[in-house]
């Protein structure tokens, strides 16, 4: 044997090696992570049971078809299915608004955190995390004493005199915006103040001595320089938000779903697993296109700071 | 809502305390909030049995589960329009409840049902009827009417909850319009889906919360199930109870063996426990529901007896009735508006 294949031969051993050994993990992550998506898609091209569930080895595409596209109820029309596809809207709109939201109050927060002195900062992170060892269900149903009739806030503007009547909060897509934006606040302020916490504050002070006012520092040199906190968190917040299930339940009263709650009805009272699973899909494609433009707007983001 | 705690908390020391020493086991899969503490007690003091209760909150839910196998149950107890599908899967036991001695109990009206005649599976739990709650403080007009919601008065508008129930919500609509339960007729419907957007805009919620929210003034009507009402003007002397003159829905759950139930003699000795009247009481003190066995009256508080809610006054006995279960098309179809309106 050449020298050159004995070495061959250890780094072949070598690579077999550290397949076998991380054998159990591979095998682990492929079916935690692509088992359900298998069995979520095998159901969709299914033809549904009749009371819930499906038909084995019974194939149809309906439920992929009913997505977008219903027949008429009435008169047999085909046409866009309508409901789907305003839930579908209202879900992406109720997302971005609460993106926006948690992004407007986040700033100024991950902001304020990022310039106290070193030893102060990590007690308020620590006190922005408190929430997340509450149950999102508690902290939802405790949205709900502030915002309702006889509520916290109704109650206190009421006794000033600022109304006469209470203000109907609950069950409106207010209600849900302002319960989203609570839930899904840390999930912005982090990654903020991770991204905030790295900006060097000497280009901060640089620009004020080049007579730069406050909003063009802030415009030109802080915004720019936290856009992957921004693009992080934002995508952070708009993931969880598209597929709310708890905050429109118990916030929004049941009245107006969002993409979550069709899929629960589809696959609960609706008896209709095929759409339900084709619905769930569509979510998914959704959040992967996201995070698609995440990857890419930081890419460029990135090949912007290489090129200067 | 102490004494409830309370009694939850004593049904859990005892379940800790009888583990020890219980003879058997006997795994109970029911409605949340449906089963009284002490009747559990009871039961396990009288057969040395560990009893456990699982709790479900709709029909689907419940068939889902036990159909993907390994569920663990003895008990399980589906509604009226539900059972004739547990049936047919062949999910029951046909425990034959009609032959066990406390049988006798059980009133001939819930005898010769359609959708267990003779009882081979089922014996009944509570049955109760879909109905309207208001607030008489907020409206003082004719309560006995679907128009309460369907048609809903100003003072009532935008201070409504209707169950998220498609098939009570349905019936209602369906009825209030002149026609009739598992219709395919498009015109009738399309006048249904309409109704039902228009009287949409004036509701508040679709919630199950009412027992809190009724009381507390956020409602000031709701179309809901009786005993829940019942247990609101029990907090708030205002709540009246309507009976829906254009139709409404009755509805039985009843309690079914599990054909593959681990307990299945546990599971018969508290199907022949359960129509003692002195027992069937139990379960009505507690969820506020009539429950089908002769002779549980006099064993009951005293506010069921006279209670409103509970005794249907004969000139709307005949609007009720049960609801059936339609030809999958027709569910589809239904499901189908109902989803439509929910958007």
């Amino acid at each position: 044997m050449q020298p050159h294949e004995v070495e061959q031969a250890a780094i072949r051993r070598g690579t077999m090696r550290r397949w076998l050994l991380s054998a159990p993990a591979l095998v682990i992550i492929f079916l935690a992570s692509f088992g359900p998506l298998f069995v979520m898609l095998a159901f969709s091209v299914l033809e549904k049971g009749d009371y819930g569930g499906v038909k084995p080895w019974t194939f149809s595409f309906d439920g992929w078809a009913n997505v977008f596209f219903q027949h008429d109820i009435f008169t047999g029309e085909l046409g866009f299915a309508d409901a789907h596809l305003s839930i579908f809207w209202r879900s992406v709109r109720l997302s971005i608004i609460t993106t926006a939201l948690t992004l407007v109050l986040g700033f100024p927060t991950a902001y304020f955190i990022a310039t106290r002195p070193r030893k102060t900062r990590e007690i308020w992170v620590f006190l922005v995390t408190i929430p997340f060892w509450t149950n999102l269900l508690i902290r939802t149903f405790a949205m709900q004493e502030v915002i309702r009739n006889e509520g916290v806030i109704n109650t206190v503007a009421m006794r000033l005199g600022m109304i006469s009547e209470p203000i109907q909060i609950m069950y409106t897509d207010w209600a849900v915006l302002f319960g989203m934006t609570y839930v899904y606040l840390p999930l912005m302020v982090l990654p903020l103040y991770a991204s905030m916490e790295k900006l060097d504050f000497r280009l901060v002070e640089a620009a004020y001595d080049l007579y730069a006012n406050r909003f063009k520092v802030l415009r030109r040199i802080i915004l720019p320089l936290t856009k992957p906190g921004i693009i992080a968190g934002s995508i952070l917040v708009f993931i969880p938000s598209l597929g709310a299930y708890v905050t429109p339940r118990v916030l929004g009263g049941g009245k107006n779903m969002m993409l979550g709650n069709l899929i629960g009805l589809q696959f609960g009272k609706g008896n209709n697993w095929p759409l339900g699973a084709a619905i769930s899909i569509t979510l998914m494609v959704v959040v992967m296109v996201a995070l698609l433009v995440y990857v890419r707007a930081t890419a460029r983001a990135g090949g912007d700071d290489r090129g200067r | 809502m102490n004494s409830l705690k309370t009694a939850l908390a004593a049904a859990g020391a005892l379940l800790v305390a009888s583990a020890a020493h219980a003879e058997g086991e006997l795994n109970i899969f029911n409605w949340g909030d449906y089963t009284n503490p002490e009747l559990i007690k009871k039961f396990e003091a009288a057969y040395d049995v560990k009893v456990t209760v699982t709790d479900y909150d709709s029909n689907s839910t419940a068939l889902a589960k036990v159909r993907a196998g390994g569920h663990g149950f003895d008990i399980v107890v589906p509604s009226a329009n539900y059972v004739p599908i547990w049936i047919k899967e062949g999910l029951l036991l046909e425990a034959r409840p009609d032959q066990m001695e406390n049988f006798k109990n059980v009133d001939e009206r819930w005898v010769g049902v359609a959708w267990d005649p003779g009882r081979h599976y089922t014996v009944p739990w509570q049955w109760g009827l879909t109905g309207i709650g208001v607030n008489t403080s907020v409206y003082k007009g004719d309560i006995n009417t679907s128009a309460i919601f369907l048609d809903p008065p100003e003072e009532l508008a935008g201070k409504i909850n209707v169950a998220p129930e498609r098939n009570d919500v349905m019936y209602a609509a369906i009825k209030y319009l002149g026609g009739e339960w598992c219709t395919d007729d498009k015109v009738l419907l399309k006048k249904v889906y309409d109704k039902l957007v228009a009287a949409k805009t004036k509701w508040l919620a679709m919630d199950y919360s009412v027992t809190e929210k009724l009381p507390s003034g956020d409602y000031s009507a709701v179309y809901y199930w009786n005993g829940a009402i019942m247990r609101s003007r029990l907090k708030n002397p205002d709540i009246a109870f309507g009976y829906p003159k254009e139709g409404f829905p009755f509805f039985m759950d009843s309690v079914a063996i599990l054909k593959d139930a681990k307990n299945p003699e546990n599971a018969k000795l508290f199907m022949n426990f359960i129509m003692d009247p002195e027992n069937a009481a139990l379960i009505s003190d507690f969820a506020k529901y009539s429950n089908g066995i002769k002779g549980s009256g006099e064993f009951m508080d005293e506010a069921l007896k006279t209670a409103p809610e509970l005794n249907v006054p004969a000139e709307f006995e005949a609007a009720g009735a049960f609801i059936e279960p339609c030809s999958p098309e027709v569910m589809e179809l239904y499901t189908r508006i109902w989803t439509d309106i929910s958007k």
